[in-house]
């Protein structure tokens, strides 16, 4: 019976204890990047009192408008795509909204979301939309405000926190007016 | 005699430059078949209908953008450049391989890694198992004492003789 070298037996040993240090610090990270992934999914889309997301929209028309640059006033925004069937529920309603509200100060975003731009530019003329709109490039506007689908509003307050959500369409003018009314204030 | 080559000359730039006109608009006018739509909705997915290739995606959106690749095919762009512009409109998830970028790379390197390395594992346990099934094996001493031996050796020598 041979008995190994103490010196050896460490220096071997030492390799293989990184080695599994290594492989756990891996397995770790990877059920942590899954975890955060999984819980990002699960988070549903910003609620009510959240910070609004800052993105730039470029227009159909090619005008940019900067999210931080409306502070002070509040905003609907509308995410929508020509290919949304209920979508076209609040459409002449939000436009009418938009047409009552737009000299108190209230801005109206609307974000195509994953459109075609000929489809889009056609529903907006089909509904008689002014307000601008644009598409959600790169799907970036969507992704920050974590929306599930179309449609969904988010009025912003005047002090660039979310003060109202609304998933799916609006089921009446009036709904639309008591909505910002609230966030107006008195 | 130079004025009847001129002539000929100036005939044939004519039919040259008519060929290549033609051509031109034989190209714009060429109709992309369903089948070269097909073969770059494969490699999309619409964000909308997650899980299904845009080349089977019966909703209203996949519908659109198939029309879109058919219009690009039919204006000349290439596979890659109707694949970057639908990256440019609708990001990266649109595409079906993803671009090996960032965290995209895990995409690319764990699969064979984990391979290698379960490869490797399966590796050290049989040939743990198998060093170990050699150490258990009991070794036979074969003594000159063992009767069974002795009764061997003597039926050998008896044939022997």
């Amino acid at each position: 019976m041979t008995e190994g070298n103490p010196v050896e037996t460490n220096h071997t040993k030492q390799p293989r204890r990184w080695g599994v240090i290594f492989a756990w610090a891996l397995v770790l990270a990877l059920l942590g990047t899954l975890g955060f992934g999984l819980a990002r999914a699960q988070q549903g889309s910003i609620g009510v009192g959240s910070s609004v997301p800052d993105f730039t929209l470029t227009t159909f028309e090619g005008d940019e408008i900067r999210v931080a640059d409306l502070r002070g006033q509040v905003v609907l925004l509308n995410f929508w795509a020509s290919w949304c069937t209920t979508c076209e529920l609040e459409a002449r309603e939000l436009e009418q909204v938009y047409q009552m509200y737009k000299d108190r100060g209230v801005v109206f975003l609307g974000i195509d979301y994953v459109d075609t731009e000929p489809e889009a530019l056609a529903y907006l003329e089909q509904y008689g939309i002014t307000y601008p709109n644009g598409p959600d490039l790169g799907t970036r506007i969507s992704q920050a405000f974590r929306i599930r689908g179309v449609p969904e509003t988010y009025i912003v307050g005047s002090d660039g926190r979310v003060a109202d959500v609304m998933i799916g369409p609006y089921p009446s003018l009036q709904e639309i007016i008591t909505d910002l009314e609230a966030v107006l204030g008195p | 005699m130079m004025k009847k080559s001129t002539f000929t000359l100036s005939i044939a730039i004519s039919l040259l430059f008519l060929l290549l006109l033609s051509g031109v608009a034989a190209a714009q006018d060429h109709e992309p078949t369903d089948d070269e739509v097909n073969a770059i909705a494969k490699q999309l997915y619409c964000p909308v209908c997650e899980n299904i290739p845009l080349d089977v995606c019966p909703t209203q959106a996949c519908v659109q953008w198939r029309e879109i690749i058919r219009q690009k095919l039919a204006e000349g762009w290439t596979e890659d450049q109707i694949k970057q512009y639908f990256v440019d409109q609708y990001g990266d998830r649109v595409l079906a391989t993803p671009p090996a970028r960032g965290l995209n790379w895990l995409v690319y390197i764990l699969p064979p890694a984990v391979f290698v390395v379960g490869a490797y594992l399966l590796f050290r346990v049989v040939r743990g198992w198998r060093q170990q099934a050699v150490m258990e094996t009991p070794i036979a001493s074969i003594s000159p004492d063992d009767p069974y031996i002795a009764r061997l050796e003597e039926e050998l020598q008896k044939r022997d003789r």
